[in-house]
């Protein structure tokens, strides 16, 4: 049981630090990413790519696949956004993200397709006993969830936050005080891409085989239910409702042992209307999340 | 200061502009009025860097403003305020008139890493300046709330403060206002005055006949998309066609 609480603990962290990749882009600077589950895919086979075939240490590979993710992140926003509205940019999104889960699963010679890619080195997965591992991997794990917090608060509290919340609600608004629309969006976009490839990197270091299967765009729903159930902007709350989304996820698996009747096709397809029922019951009670985004406060004096 | 010569624009088939020219001097209040329809806002549009006009050239001390976006616009001096007030609401009061400063270093990411303390030393000191601004239009109370919780007047004498918030050359007001009280009016009046003596220059669209007559020389009447005659308010007010369009034809 302990061991499982580990696991799930570790998947909550990264399932967290996917989620907050999201509420940066979506939740604070209001660009709609529907690509989420194959840009995922990207940063974790960049990751593990760049072990396997480049031979670089955990470490260089996951800043490698941050700025890769990055690099396709801000490529995406400033080829689209030059041209059209942004309500053509969730179709580019969507698009270039179900292209990239494609190359997953076709190009063999680079990803092995639906076999899939096995033996990902771990971070100091030689020095630490097998028996250890996991409670090493959710240390780092927890450690970098408060490291992309940190970092994510400092800038929603910045200048910069500032413009992200104003482009959301009115780009024509920002545009009239001075801001560069353009410039601003591709960003926001990228600085989210390579929270995503953080995220994605952890994802390959804790299951160490990675498969086209497993960013399926339920990845994006996932991300969007932590967002919405921890409030729209506001980063700790995203935590907890990536927290509330997986716990109910993962622990409904535990169902079968309180009711037995149920076969697994039918507990499989009762854990996703769990999740349903769950967020529809918390809109209807606090449709404004867990937490509220950061707002400025002066005192008067 | 600021011209546009021989505008035109058309939406489909509608023509919202139909070489319009008007000609905005240093230092003054230039009002523009006109019926519904008449193109006032589709003007401020295009000066404001929204919209493409589809002919004529607009230039602000004689140097071509075409196809500059509103961003860069704002940059080099020309600020305008929406008809319908563009408050941000989820944003404060406050945040709205910070957004509107130019030049804090803030604006670019890494330097909230690199030199935090500049960063809010910057912040301070424009919450001091918005502070000034809120206060003379008794906002300053309202610091902390969302945008949205304001009243409509309010609304839009927060758009002014924050239009202000970007020390401009030339701001353009439209229908600054609708919906503001007649003590606020006044107030407003006054502070347009003493701007104006400061150095600023006005463009306001405004149906209130009053506002634009305390405040306004020249003043513009625009017709059917075209510049139907310009002058002081008594000038205006006293051509035939001014009543016509405003009025309707006297048999």
């Amino acid at each position: 049981m302990i061991s499982f609480l580990i696991l799930i603990s570790t998947v909550v962290c990264f399932s967290a630090i996917l989620a907050l990749a999201l509420n940066f882009q979506w939740g604070l600077g209001g660009m709609v990413n529907f690509g989420m589950a194959g840009l995922y895919a990207l940063g974790t086979y960049s990751c593990a790519l760049l072990m396997l075939k480049g031979g670089a240490n955990t470490f260089f590979a996951t800043l490698g696949a941050m700025a890769i993710v990055a690099a396709a992140c801000g490529v995406i926003a400033l080829v689209t956004l030059r041209v059209t509205e942004e309500d053509y940019f969730a179709i580019v999104t969507l698009g270039v993200g179900e292209m990239l889960r494609l190359v997953a699963l076709n190009e063999d010679w680079l990803t092995k397709g639906a076999l899939g890619l096995t033996g990902i080195p771990r971070p100091l997965g030689d020095v630490i006993a097998p028996e250890y591992y996991q409670y090493f991997l959710l240390g780092l794990s927890v450690a970098l969830l408060a490291g992309t917090v940190w970092f994510l608060n400092v800038i929603a509290r910045s200048p910069f936050g500032r413009i992200m919340r104003a482009l959301r609600e009115d780009d024509v608004v920002a545009a009239t005080l001075g801001k560069h629309v353009l410039w601003a969006r591709v960003r926001i976009f990228a600085i989210g891409g390579a929270i995503i490839g953080l995220a994605g990197s952890l994802h390959g270091f804790y299951y160490q085989y990675i498969d086209p299967t497993q960013f399926s765009n339920i990845v994006i729903a996932y991300a969007f239910m932590a967002v919405i159930a921890g409030g729209r902007g506001a980063h700790q709350g995203v935590i907890w409702g990536a927290a509330v989304v997986m716990v109910l996820l993962e622990g409904s698996r535990f169902m079968k042992d309180l009711i037995p009747v149920l076969d697994s096709d039918q507990l499989a397809a009762i854990r996703i209307i769990i999740i349903g029922i769950g967020l529809i019951l918390l809109l209807v009670f606090r449709p404004q999340g867990f937490m509220r985004e950061y707002r400025l406060q002066v005192n008067f004096k | 200061m600021l011209s546009a010569e021989k505008v035109s624009k058309s939406f489909g088939g509608f023509q919202a502009l139909n070489g319009c020219s008007i000609e905005i001097g240093a230092q003054s209040i230039t009002g523009i009025i006109g019926p519904n329809g008449a193109g006032k806002s589709t003007l401020f549009n295009i000066v404001g860097g929204l919209i493409l006009p589809d002919s004529g050239a607009i230039t602000i001390q004689g140097k071509s403003i075409a196809g500059l976006r509103p961003d860069e616009l704002a940059k080099a001096g020309l600020v305008r305020t929406f008809q319908i007030s563009r408050e941000l609401g989820q944003l404060t009061v406050l945040e709205n008139m910070l957004l509107a400063s130019s030049g804090l270093s803030g604006e670019s990411v890494w330097h909230n890493f690199w030199s935090p303390t500049r960063v809010r030393s910057e912040q301070q000191q424009a919450i001091a300046k918005a502070r000034g601004l809120l206060e003379q239009v008794n906002l300053w109370q309202f610091a902390n709330e969302p945008a949205k919780n304001l009243s409509g007047g309010q609304k839009k004498l927060l758009e002014i403060s924050r239009a202000l918030m970007l020390d401009p050359k030339i701001i353009l007001l439209d229908e600054p206002t609708a919906g503001v009280s007649p003590l606020m009016t006044k107030a407003l009046g006054e502070t347009i005055t003493k701007l104006r003596a400061d150095g600023l220059t006005f463009a306001i669209i405004e149906h209130d006949m009053d506002v634009i007559a305390k405040l306004c020389n020249p003043i513009y009447v625009l017709a059917e998309g075209r510049t139907l005659t310009s002058g002081s308010f008594r000038e205006v007010v006293a051509n035939r066609d001014v009543m016509h369009a405003y009025l309707g034809k006297v048999s």
